[in-house]
């Protein structure tokens, strides 16, 4: 049976009512009295040298306020990063200066240039018009390998070169790792593309600068995921605010998927220049503008090597990655092909060795930085193909070489620094194979060729690290911060409940999975509490929500926080009941003593905490409220199986997702409702990287995608229905809800399920085709048929 | 400046617009009917959906000007004014059809013209009708499972959830 509330049930969303009925409150939606509004002037070139920017005409244009310019920012700091690589040979990495506005160079087509703040959005833009550029056109640096020529262009003049830095992991293993592979049965060596994406949340970035004169405090209303974490890196390193003079509110935020972790120079500019105009200053970013400015993502070009011995046991892995970083560092950037990436190299399986070896490139494009799944769909996309076409060179099952090599006992320490605490694959496979109909799948194959179609079954395993967390551990690997969460529970005297998180909901839900939990613990109704996210002044410094850690870091923070609040109202309870405290019980709301009648409800309990006539005072103090930092011990690891028919019609290269199946293990579910909605929206994404979505640049770094016109968002159209399946998963054996974390798999699981599927298909109509790259457009498969023919 | 009048959710509206004010600006910024959103600005995104005389139309594809005279149906105006949900509303709740609620309003507005037009549409017609609204949260399984239940139809036959 369903429940109907608490820990397992499908809640619906209490956040729905005002998404529903047009009252949410984004970012746009705030508009505080006397705000001017700004806009920037880009670079239209990918890379050129600023002689001059002439600014009088646009000045005395009607309604301009002020324009800046890169020298208005000299003394401010650079945008910062958040994570330090150290290189193969020691060194850090190379971290050059990221202005606010462009100081002498532009580095990519969106660069910004100037800032001009005028009376309405309008006068903002017509005064941009008439400013005056002088710049002098430089070649520009776009092809990661031609960037790391000798004599290249530099992106950044003083810097020694475009590499930013190049990484090797587990850099002791790397002779032994060679040595596998040259005594290996057999190699199988892939070259792949892992395409670069923008990450298009449907809410364009929004930044809202306010500033109280009377009290020297600034406010920032803005679309973030983490609005502490951009307090902090905006208020410390940019631009010297402290942080109980600077409040960050990130209200409801249409959407992230990582491009909203980041601080972006916008923001540093309106909390900035509402000081200096004494006035609020709101940015709104058009979506063409999103293309230019919102960080990007993916752009891997990988070479991987997987050997086997004589019994297609893996026996080690080597792959050779170009990362692409754009023009400067974004915030968590160089973490996105290091230890997001090469972590997981080892996948599911058994594999002994592995050799990873990261370059990370600086080139004339926007920044790129994490998207939903961040590194993990990278190192999963090259490891299950390099599978997939090492099953097909040997002429073994996929599915039996996958199984004969998968990691079965744990806890397991892989060759790459991480422990799985938990997992079974096998059973994901029994799973997959039943739930997705893999008996059938001849019959449809069958059916599909009667009409001259080619049909292909791929399939895919995978695991993650997510809960993205222990502060002890990505200190080591550079982090430049705590990766903790935080949560206060706040007990009013009547009984309700409010609790407020470091975690932030931008659509996951939090505001009704939150209080299931906590319902849970106590016995009361999920509606007596309330969820508090994304204000500074209201919340704990928390980390925010990325990298499927809501629940499993922010909602464990939660239940460490609810279980002082219990022991401390048992401490209540048995004064109230005269018992001892050993004796007291909480079940369904109510305090009882053990072996008797004897009752207090949880709202007698909490009216005691704050009106305190008849209470131990001399043992603990009055009130109900309690908080929690949660630091785990180790990342969590969900894991999947997914399976995907796509028919493919070799006369157009049109390619139909026809079924989509999966089968995850995110250990222990809070809502399943919200667990499947997840899955659904991690799959489109997926599925839209391997069959429409390209961000392209041409070879001058003209953004050739840069709208909705040119850049393919995934429609209803281009999916099917899901089926998706995660019950009865493997509890995280180390935090206290068992939970794993879902809101990446999605993204993680579906590329390699789509292009194996696609390269089974082609092969099956007799064309020797071993890869294709992403997006498998049509012409881009129509052209792969005939090349193979 | 000139004035344009209209009726907005039954009630009649006007102010003063510049000729390149669009239909979305004068609802978001003069009327403060915030629900209406502007995701893109190339008229793709679908987030701005409304309905001029009972016709979907992309609020950002026509200027306020152009609305002089007609009724304006948002968001904002589509549950009962006590508070009661519209069927495709409820249906959007019921089968978790939103996430982050930025496309919402386009879609529940898109979804109504549709079942207006069609009153039982197939996974075909719904998946093709929504052609021009864009949804990054949802991968639309719960979107064209909430319109076909809005519809009428049993849904949970159609797919495992």
């Amino acid at each position: 049976m369903p429940k109907d509330g608490g820990i397992g049930a499908s809640s619906k969303r209490r956040e729905d009512a005002r998404f529903l009925t047009g009252i949410g409150n984004y970012t746009d939606d705030i508009n505080l009295h006397g705000q001017a509004y700004v806009h920037f002037l880009r670079s239209d070139v990918a890379h050129g040298k600023i002689n001059g920017i002439d600014t009088s005409t646009a000045e005395s244009m009607p309604g301009v306020i002020r324009i800046f310019t890169g020298k208005d920012f000299e003394t401010a700091g650079s945008i910062p990063c958040g994570w330090q690589v150290t290189d193969r040979f020691g060194e850090v990495m190379k971290e050059p200066r990221h202005p606010i506005l462009a100081e002498g160079k532009v580095r990519h087509v969106g660069d910004p240039i100037a800032a001009i703040v005028a009376e309405t959005r309008e006068q903002a833009r017509d005064a941009a018009e008439a400013i005056e550029l002088d710049i002098e056109d430089l070649p520009a640096v776009i092809d990661m390998k031609a960037a790391l020529e000798d004599g290249s262009t530099k992106v950044h003049d003083d810097l020694s070169d475009n590499l930013c830095f190049d990484w090797g992991f587990v850099e002791e293993n790397k002779q032994a790792v060679d040595d596998a592979i040259k005594s290996a049965a057999h190699v199988t060596t892939l070259e792949l593309v892992n395409n670069r994406l923008v990450p298009n949340a449907m809410e364009p970035r929004v930044a809202v600068g306010d500033f109280n004169r009377g009290t020297g405090e600034h406010t920032l209303y803005t679309t973030s995921q983490n609005p502490h974490v951009i307090r902090l890196l905006m208020g410390a390193f940019v631009l010297n605010i402290p942080e109980h003079k600077l409040r960050v509110v990130a209200p409801d935020v249409g959407g992230g998927f990582g491009s909203k972790i980041y601080h972006y120079a916008e923001e540093a500019f309106c909390t900035y220049a509402a000081r200096e105009l004494n006035r609020p200053v709101k940015w709104t970013c058009t979506r063409s503008e999103a293309f230019l400015s919102d960080a990007q993502a993916r752009d891997h070009v990988t070479k991987i090597e997987l050997a086997l011995d004589a019994d297609n046991n893996f026996t080690a892995v080597r792959t050779e990655t170009y990362a692409n970083m754009g023009a400067y560092l974004s915030t968590f950037a160089p973490s996105i092909p290091t230890w997001l990436h090469g972590t997981l190299m080892a996948g599911n399986y058994k594999t002994p060795l592995v050799y990873v070896n990261v370059k990370a490139v600086f080139t004339n494009t926007v920044p790129v930085d994490a998207y939903r799944g961040a590194g993990r769909p990278e190192a999963t996309y090259q490891l299950e193909r390099v599978i997939d076409k090492a099953a097909r060179e040997l002429g073994v099952d996929p599915i039996a070489l996958r199984r004969q090599n998968f990691i079965t006992e744990f806890p397991y320490a892989t060759p790459v620094a991480v422990e799985y605490d938990s997992g079974d694959f096998n059973r994901l496979m029994d799973k997959l194979e039943a739930n997705a109909d893999f008996d059938g799948f001849a019959a449809r194959r069958a059916e599909n060729e009667k009409t001259g179609k080619l049909r292909g079954l791929g399939i895919n395993c995978f695991i993650e690290a997510c809960g993205i967390a222990p502060s002890h551990l990505v200190g080591q690997l550079g982090a430049r911060a705590g990766l903790y969460e935080s949560a206060t529970v706040r007990v009013n005297a009547t009984g309700g409940i409010t609790v407020m998180t470091g975690s932030h909901s931008h659509g996951q839900g939090h505001e009704t999975v939150f209080p299931q939990v906590v319902a849970d613990m106590i016995g009361i109704d999920e509606s007596m509490i309330e969820i508090e996210h994304g204000d500074t002044a209201n919340t704990p410094m928390g980390m925010g929500t990325y990298g499927s850690r809501s629940i499993a870091v922010g909602g464990s923070a939660m239940v460490r926080a609810t279980e002082k609040i219990i022991n401390k109202a048992r401490k209540i309870a048995a004064h109230l009941m005269e018992a001892a405290e050993a004796d007291i019980e909480l079940k369904d709301g109510q305090f009882t003593v053990a072996g008797t009648d004897k009752s207090v409800a949880w709202g007698d309990v909490t009216l005691a905490a704050y009106v305190p006539h008849n209470y131990p005072l001399e043992d603990i103090e009055p009130g109900l409220e309690e908080t929690a930092f949660y630091d785990p011990n180790n990342f969590t690891y969900p894991a999947g199986a997914y399976a995907c028919e796509v028919e493919v019609d070799p006369e157009t290269g049109r390619v139909t997702i026809e079924r989509f199946t999966t089968a995850d293990d995110f250990g222990n579910v809070v809502n399943p409702m919200i667990v499947d909605g997840q899955v659904h929206g991690g799959l489109a994404q997926g599925i839209g990287q391997a069959l429409l979505e390209n961000c392209s640049y041409d070879e001058n770094g003209q953004l050739l995608s840069a709208s909705y016109m040119d850049y393919a968002m995934p429609r209803a159209d281009d999916m099917p229905f899901f089926t998706v399946d995660h019950s009865n998963g493997t509890p995280c054996a180390h935090n206290p809800l068992g939970v794993k974390g879902c809101g990446e798999a999605g993204a993680i699981g579906s590329c390699p399920t789509v292009i194996n599927a696609v390269v089974d298909a082609v092969q099956s109509g007799g064309i020797n085709l071993d890869h294709i790259d992403m997006p498998v457009t049509p012409g881009r498969v129509w052209q792969a048929i005939q090349s193979a023919k | 400046m000139p004035q344009v009048n209209m009726t907005v959710n039954g009630k009649p509206a006007s102010g003063d617009v510049e000729g390149r004010t669009l239909l979305v600006e004068f609802l978001r910024d003069s009327l403060n009917l915030t629900g209406t959103h502007v995701g893109c600005d190339t008229s793709q995104c679908g987030a701005c959906v409304v309905h001029v005389n009972g016709k979907a139309v992309k609020a950002c594809t026509m200027f306020a000007a152009e609305a002089e005279g007609t009724e304006v149906l948002t968001i904002e105006g589509v549950a009962a004014p006590d508070g009661t949900l519209d069927p495709v509303q409820d249906a959007f709740h019921q089968h978790h059809g939103l996430q982050c609620g930025f496309c919402t309003p386009g879609m529940v507005m898109s979804a109504k013209a549709l079942l207006a037009e069609n009153p039982k549409p197939t996974e075909a017609e719904v998946r093709d009708y929504l052609e021009g609204n864009i949804c990054r949260c949802t991968g639309y399984h719960n979107i064209v499972k909430a319109i076909m239940a809005a519809s009428g139809q049993d849904v949970e036959t159609i797919a495992a959830e």
